[in-house]
């Protein structure tokens, strides 16, 4: 298929594509790696009547730490980070995450601000974002803010982006020494939407007991979902077995998918179970933890 | 129509045409570039027959840009990969493995190909699936595809020292 | 008797593929490479309804498009007497747009024919139709009560098309009920597709001379001009089809689709070329393959000794009998269903049904409905050995046809030609090496985890066939060959099949270089123009080599005969003289006094004495019967208890396809067709949900597996040659994909049989397999 015409605006700075989404309003629309966007348009699912293109920005791609953050540039490929080294050695969670989202081919157009900005209720770095706390900075009429992932997450395909504003980065906390994270992702082939996913970041104190924990799931509801149950259940605890269960219990609870292709609701939910049970335990024993 | 002008360097030539901005990249490299190597499979960006490298390095599925995305880039496909008819390393290997039937999924395969080896001139059989796992092919269950870029890898290894001691 | 040569010539070697240095290039030329000096393109309006009436089609505004020329209804192609097409075997015709209703979703509705592809695809978007929606008949159990009639334009108001059976009855039924055990099983084969990764499309074009020049996706590029001919009217000496490369088919690119018809209508009113090109949708929605809900019944003795077969089926049409099969087997050669195995009696019975579906029950690298057969037979296999507390390879033991049976007369009705069933599975044991995996999965039982061996000792019926039982439109199912050797001993070789990547221009060169003793580099390989190649059949259900090899084996024969002729001139001896040996033709009793065929191709044309100048010559082989392959597939499973996924660890093919020309393409014809078995197995399946929208239109729901999720293949084989073909090859193409699913699937219960699961239907998705498990574990539980 074919998309429907568009109007095309090439943007080379930030303020000329804030100008061209603020004189289009709802009509304009941000491509970045265009990697959902373009096969919703070419089954003309999706069909904007401007597209403003941000890939020629050069100050939007950089992936750098800075100030605690992991910065993450709006048109950051996913590819990026999966093959920088230095994310392989210390961020367990996103290197995990940068092998399964998509394919390898479209992670290199793919971008994970877009991704994040689309949220799709299968979306990979939203449910990423959720675990490790990140915010989004959003440029708006009234200059930028900082939006935490929580707030920026509104409901499937929408985000606390408002009408001809951008999103510009993603800012994910650097994870200690004592933090780890594992992504275990339900997908039917590689590219294929998750039938189920979790995301899990858990951070420990010097006497063994659980400082932090980031539990999300994703393609489990209408967007990706904190477990925040299952978060509150370990934080102070020692890790067991028993714990572990007990939090992963939690998912199913407020996990609300919708049957399809992929599996039924039961399927889906229980899957929120097994796959949280997994992560927590994949990132403990990443701390070293055999609980 | 809307119609805009787009200049990219194909294959080392640039190649400059008006064209719609839906124009996918896919159909300016076939149409207006005149290479009908890089094909078209799908509609979801599942298939990468499409699959060109964007800037020397970076495999991208071409049905899934915009050609005006690529404007000022330079695109790879794969009829720049034998230049006099010397077959690449990978493309000898393809050979020699039986790694191609029908040959539609070919150069996709063979654009990832080239991508992989220089991200990772080594890879394990794992790694050699994971990395084309964005391609599909209906013909060879991929079997002799991997060991294609097995072959090809261990003569593009061998090669690199030896035109270091020249 | 001249000793044989052990050293072949060209056969059975590796010979690398002539082909791909072209395709390896990106210089193939595909039908999307093809562009016609002024053409249109052509895109098609697609209902969304499965089941409606029209009451009008409005395309004012889609005219309105810019580059917009025509669009087409029903109405325009039935004022030219082109609204309806016959289908394969005669007995129903289908619409080409539709005519008053829609019978199933993606229907094609109306043709778009504009200056640019995008234009055409707007001008599609613009069409308006207004349906009058109609009650929906989604499978053939619904369409059996006859409720809601889908064909009032037939003359019988039923949805039963047609009842199909053989074998005998009576005498099943009476072993039936004499039987110690009867196991009985309903066994699922889904509605899929073969999904080559290039979609089908045609160029049409009436050239200066009012002759239609059709470039098309063809695997039967005859068949689709004496198709033509009989759609349209327009002579056969009018028509040149020429189906260029194809970017794989696996039997999607047998049936003549609406679409063509469209383009070929636009070409002659709008008298300028038309291109389409379908969409990965289009080509998802225009045909299928399977679809079968069969009941079997198996009678056994105590001591595992089969006594009786028995099946029942109901077959989903789709909106128009489409099927390609053979015009006298509707059912295809679903009478394989007897499989390896020595059944005394055998009954089986098949009753089809239209349903507000796609139409076709097209191949999937599959005979005629083998894969089905062949599937349920080796599952149903397993379910016995289980009832009997058997070991499923001692049950396949004792019943196997043995090696002395041959030629083995099957109760329904097949003649199988050779195997050697035992030593192939023997031969597949040994290497898997079963005992060991028994008692790794002994242990593994102990420790709760899951895994599954699984076996397939399948038996395929292949290369149709024989004039007096096989035709397709009343086109006897032949195949011609065409060998011309020029004077230098290079030639060229042409055949009515049509490769779509299975490498017949490196493998026919090798059959005609091993009976000629010239050299295969110097043949060249034309197929798919009609006004160039012999009349054939084409290439799908694997009839490539036992009839089309057969021909050339036979036309080379020809040309050997004529050959000593020119040899005997030469060498002044009389022709009796002379016998055919290590490739030359040697004065018997001198050895030193000898020619080659470069020699005689040579004189041939320069000094052929009173023989015929030239060396060429046509031959039209019409096989005594049917090739018979078989083969012992093993997979080796481990199935996570809490997401159901299935890991393939190993899978083994030992297959059987008689004389092999080339290994290497052989191999890779199996690796290809288990990665489709396994996708079938696990992920394909063209599913309706109950409103009749159908739920695999694109790629990211008809799923393809990548090299990640593939298993990496085991293969190997075992040679036992055909009695009657020329040089003792059956077929290999389809065999992975008949025989693999049944092993997979067979592995998977067996992983969960502790749990006491008996069934599970394919796609064996996670879901299904965690199913299984809940059921099974609360079962356990109450």
């Amino acid at each position: 298929m074919f998309p429907a015409s568009f109007e095309y605006v090439r943007a080379h700075t930030t303020d000329e594509a804030f100008a061209a989404l603020q004189q289009h309003g709802f009509d304009g629309r941000v491509l970045a790696g265009g990697q959902s966007l373009i096969p919703a348009m070419r089954y003309r699912l999706a069909r904007p009547a401007v597209l403003v293109d941000i890939n020629p920005i050069k100050d939007l791609e950089f992936l750098k730490e800075e100030n605690g953050f992991l910065r993450i540039g709006a048109t950051t490929r996913d590819a990026a980070l999966e093959f920088a080294p230095w994310i392989l050695q210390r961020y367990s969670l996103i290197t995990a995450v940068s092998k399964v989202v998509a394919d390898p081919i479209v992670r290199h157009m793919g971008t994970v601000v877009g991704s994040v900005c689309h949220n799709d209720p299968a979306g990979d770095w939203t449910a990423t974002s959720l675990a490790s706390r990140a915010v989004m900075v959003v440029r708006g009429k009234n200059g930028l803010r900082e939006v935490p992932i929580d707030e920026f997450l509104v409901d499937s395909y929408t985000t606390a982006v408002e009408e001809g504003e951008m999103a510009l980065e993603l800012k994910i906390p650097i994870p200690d020494a004592h933090t780890q994270g594992s992504y275990q992702k339900i997908e039917r082939k590689v590219g294929d939407y998750a039938t189920c996913a979790a995301a899990v970041q858990i951070s420990l104190n010097a006497d063994g007991t659980i400082r932090q924990a980031g539990i999300a799931i994703t393609a489990a509801g209408p967007i990706a979902m904190r477990v925040a149950a299952a978060e509150a259940m370990l934080v102070g605890q020692k890790p067991s077995l028993e714990l572990i269960k007990a939090a992963a219990a939690e998912a199913p609870k407020i996990a609300s998918p919708n049957a399809d292709q992929r599996g039924s609701s039961e399927y889906k939910k229980d899957m929120t179970r097994v796959l949280v049970g997994r992560g927590i335990t994949e990132a403990l024993q990443r701390l070293g933890v055999n609980a | 129509m809307n119609e805009i002008p787009v200049s990219i360097k194909i294959n080392g030539k640039q190649v400059t045409a008006s064209v719609e901005s839906r124009t996918l990249l896919v159909h300016f490299i076939r149409e207006q570039a005149e290479l009908t190597g890089t094909h078209v499979g799908c509609d979801s960006s599942s298939c990468g027959v499409c699959t060109v490298l964007l800037d020397g390095d970076k495999p991208v599925k071409s049905c899934t840009m915009f050609a005006v995305m690529a404007h000022g880039h330079e695109i790879t496909t794969v009829e720049s990969l034998a230049p006099g008819g010397v077959l690449h390393p990978l493309q000898q290997a393809f050979w020699d493995q039986h790694g191609l039937q029908c040959g539609y999924c070919t150069p996709g395969m063979l654009m990832t190909s080239v991508a992989l080896l220089k991200h990772n001139p080594n890879p394990t059989e794992h790694e050699i699936r994971e990395g084309l796992s964005g391609n599909l092919c209906r013909c060879t269950g991929y079997n002799n595809i991997v060991k294609s870029i097995q072959q090809a890898a261990g003569v593009m290894s061998q090669a690199i020292p030896a035109a270091a001691d020249d | 008797m001249t000793a044989p040569t052990t050293e072949k010539f060209a056969m059975g070697k590796s010979m690398k593929r002539k082909e791909d240095p072209r395709f390896l290039q990106g210089k193939g030329n595909y039908i999307d490479d093809i562009n016609l000096k002024g053409q249109l393109y052509m895109a098609l309006v697609h209902s969304p309804y499965p089941h409606a009436n029209i009451k009008g089609i409005d395309s004012s505004a889609a005219m309105k498009v810019e580059g917009a020329v025509a669009c087409v209804t029903s109405k325009e192609l039935n004022a030219y007497n082109v609204g309806w097409l016959p289908t394969f075997h005669g007995l129903d015709k289908q619409m080409v747009l539709a005519d008053g209703k829609v019978l199933y979703q993606y229907q094609e509705v109306a043709a778009c024919y504009a200056e640019t592809r995008e234009a055409a695809y707007d001008m599609a978007e613009l069409v308006e139709v207004d349906y009058e929606p109609l009650e929906v008949v989604n499978n053939p159990f619904k369409a059996m009560k006859d409720d809601v009639i889908l064909r009032p334009d037939r003359e019988n108001k039923t949805n039963h098309i047609y009842n199909w059976n053989v074998g005998d009855s009576s005498a099943t039924d009476a072993a039936l009920a004499a039987s110690d055990h009867v196991v009985k099983q309903h066994v699922v084969f889904p509605r899929c597709h073969a999904a080559p990764l290039e979609p089908c499309g045609c160029i049409a074009e009436f050239d200066t001379m009012g002759r239609l020049q059709f470039y098309v996706t063809s695997q039967a590029p005859h068949v689709y001009r004496t198709a033509l001919f009989l759609v349209l009217g327009i002579p056969e000496d009018k028509i040149h089809v020429i189906s260029p490369d194809l970017g794989g088919g696996f039997g999607n690119k047998v049936p003549v689709y609406p679409g063509y018809v469209c383009a070929i209508a636009g070409a002659l009113v709008l008298k300028r070329p038309v291109k389409w090109i379908e969409t990965r949708t289009e080509n998802l929605t225009s045909s299928f393959a399977r679809d079968y809900h069969m009941d079997i019944e198996i009678g056994a003795s105590n001591d595992g000794k089969l006594t009786a077969l028995k099946v029942n089926t109901v077959a989903d049409h789709g909106a128009f009998d489409a099927a390609a099969d053979p015009s006298k087997y509707p059912a295809g050669m679903f009478g394989i269903v007897s499989g390896s195995y020595d059944f005394p009696v055998a009954y089986a019975n098949l009753d089809a049904y239209f349903t507000n579906k796609q139409p076709g029950g097209v191949a999937y690298r599959c005979s005629f409905r083998v894969t089905e057969a062949s599937y349920l037979i080796e599952r149903a296999m397993d379910i016995v050995a289980d009832e009997l507390k058997m070991d499923p390879t001692e049950l396949r033991r004792k019943n196997f046809i043995r090696k002395d049976q041959f030629p083995y007369k099957s109760p329904l009705n097949f003649t199988y030609d050779s195997g050697d069933y035992e030593h192939t599975m023997d031969v597949a044991l040994e290497r898997i090496g079963y005992k060991q995996l028994l008692k790794e999965q002994a242990e593994k039982r102990a420790k709760g985890e899951l895994m599954g061996i699984g076996i397939s000792t399948f038996t395929e019926v292949t290369g149709a066939g024989p004039s007096k039982h096989f035709d397709i439109l009343g086109i006897k199912m032949f195949d011609g060959a065409e060998i011309r050797i020029h004077p230098s001993g290079a030639g060229i070789i042409r055949t009515g099949s049509k490769s779509q990547g299975q490498g017949h221009e490196t493998t026919w060169a090798q059959i005609v270089a091993e009976e000629l003793g010239l050299d295969p580099q110097n043949f060249l390989v034309e197929e798919g123009d009609t006004d160039t190649a012999p009349y054939g059949l084409g290439t799908y259900a694997s009839r490539s080599t036992p009839v089309a090899g057969g021909a050339l084996a036979l036309a080379a024969r020809k040309i050997r005969e004529k050959a000593r002729k020119i040899a005997a001139h030469v060498l002044e001896v009389d022709e009796r003289d002379l016998e055919w040996k290590d490739y030359k033709f040697e004065v018997m009793g001198a050895p030193g006094k000898s020619i080659t065929m470069k020699e005689i191709a040579f004189a041939a044309y320069t000094n052929p004495g009173d023989n015929e100048p030239g060396l060429e010559a046509t031959l039209y082989y019409d096989p005594p019967n049917m090739v018979f392959p078989h083969g012992t597939y093993v997979a080796v499973v481990d199935v996570d208890r809490e997401t159901g996924e299935t890991k393939v660890r190993r899978f083994l093919a030992i297959d059987d396809a008689g004389t092999i020309i080339n290994p290497m393409i052989v191999e890779g014809q199996v690796h290809g067709g288990l990665t489709e078995g396994f996708a079938i197995a696990f992920m394909q399946e063209i599913a309706y949900d109950e409103a009749g929208n159908n739920l695999a239109t694109n790629f990211t729901d008809y799923l393809v597996p990548t090299s990640l999720e593939s298993p990496s293949w085991e293969t190997g084989h075992t040679v036992t040659p055909s009695p009657h073909h020329p040089i003792g090859a059956k077929s290999v193409g389809e065999s992975p994909n008949v025989g693999s699913p049944a092993a997979f699937v067979n592995a998977v219960i067996d992983a969960l049989s502790p749990l006491g699961v008996r069934h599970i239907d394919m796609p064996l998705t996670r879901e299904k397999v965690w199913a299984a498990i809940r059921a099974a574990e609360g079962q356990a539980a109450d």
